[in-house]
């Protein structure tokens, strides 16, 4: 039943990516990437990934439709021109996806539980995560305490990007502000 | 193995790959760059099925401990990939930043006419 739902959701999200590739309206895509990120958020959830899910539904449902809705409130415009069938993309696109197709075939198949990556670590993980930490959910452990740089790091990544944004926005108020829009004619 | 089991135990990574390829095709096929933004967070997030798909064990739950529950679904992909939706979404910002930003220098955001209105002046 479970294998059902997540073949079900998966052929889902193909659909969903082919309306946005096909999309003009610049809005319409917008809101398919939306509903793209929530279905995104149920596979995951089926596939036992809970926090991953549950920052996939806010962060990408939630704050990139809102940032990419406030882009195209600046830019003003909602149409992009239509895309005249290009014959090198699609080549190269299907070529390189027949070779990662290719390339999937000898990993295990769904849902293996004697596959490698579930015997190096991730045993010690389980097993130590109450005795060490005290925390029973293992992502939250590993996130926050055995590897808790890395997310020192990922902070700094929000931080220079944050700055990124604010100089490259920021400067555009004191422009317009100063009587000199610079928007081309 | 029969070629419908094969089909079925990787239907995941063909949707997976099918997904990144769709990403990349919006990349090089739009000229819109609101739209090659859209098309850059789709390949963004098959690389998260990608890494959580193997980390599934069938008749695993959620990696929270619990003494009702012996078998775990591996929670390493899920750190990396928790780390990986943020850095997304702060690219995703700063591009979306850009967008305004040349959309503001030149009046519009589709990349020929930007490369037309480079060539006039």
């Amino acid at each position: 039943m479970i294998a059902f739902i997540n073949v079900a959701l998966l052929t889902l999200l193909a659909v969903v990516t082919v309306a946005i590739v096909r999309q003009r309206s610049l809005f319409a895509a917008v809101i398919l990437s939306g509903i793209y990120s929530f279905l995104m958020a149920s596979v995951l959830i089926v596939l036992d990934a809970v926090d991953v899910a549950m920052t996939e539904a806010s962060v990408g449902a939630g704050i990139s439709t809102v940032v990419l809705l406030a882009t195209l409130h600046l830019i003003k415009t909602t149409e992009s021109r239509s895309v005249r069938p290009r014959i090198l993309p699609m080549f190269v696109v299907l070529g390189t996806g027949a070779f990662l197709v290719w390339g999937t075939l000898v990993m295990p198949p769904y849902g293996t539980a004697d596959n490698i990556i579930h015997k190096h670590v991730v045993p010690r993980y389980i097993n130590d995560t109450i005795k060490e930490t005290g925390v029973p959910n293992i992502v939250t452990s590993v996130l926050a305490d055995y590897r808790g740089y890395d997310t020192l790091g990922e902070t700094t990544v929000i931080f220079t990007a944050g700055i990124g944004v604010m100089l490259l926005l920021g400067g555009r108020r004191r422009r317009t502000k100063s009587g000199q829009d610079g928007r081309s004619p | 193995m029969s070629v419908l089991e094969t089909v079925l135990g990787h239907y995941d990574y063909v949707i997976t790959m099918f997904l990144m390829m769709a990403g990349l095709y919006i990349v090089v096929a739009s000229g819109n760059m609101v739209k090659k933004l859209i098309g850059l967070s789709i390949f963004q997030t098959s690389v998260y099925l990608l890494y959580i798909e193997p980390g599934k064990i069938t008749g695993g739950t959620a990696p929270i401990v619990d003494p009702a529950f012996s078998v775990y679904s591996n929670p390493l992909p899920h750190v990396l990939i928790l780390t990986a939706i943020v850095v997304g979404v702060a690219t995703l910002a700063l591009g979306l930043a850009l967008v305004a930003r040349i959309n503001e220098a030149y009046g519009t955001i589709e990349e020929d006419e930007i490369f037309d209105r480079d060539r006039e002046s």
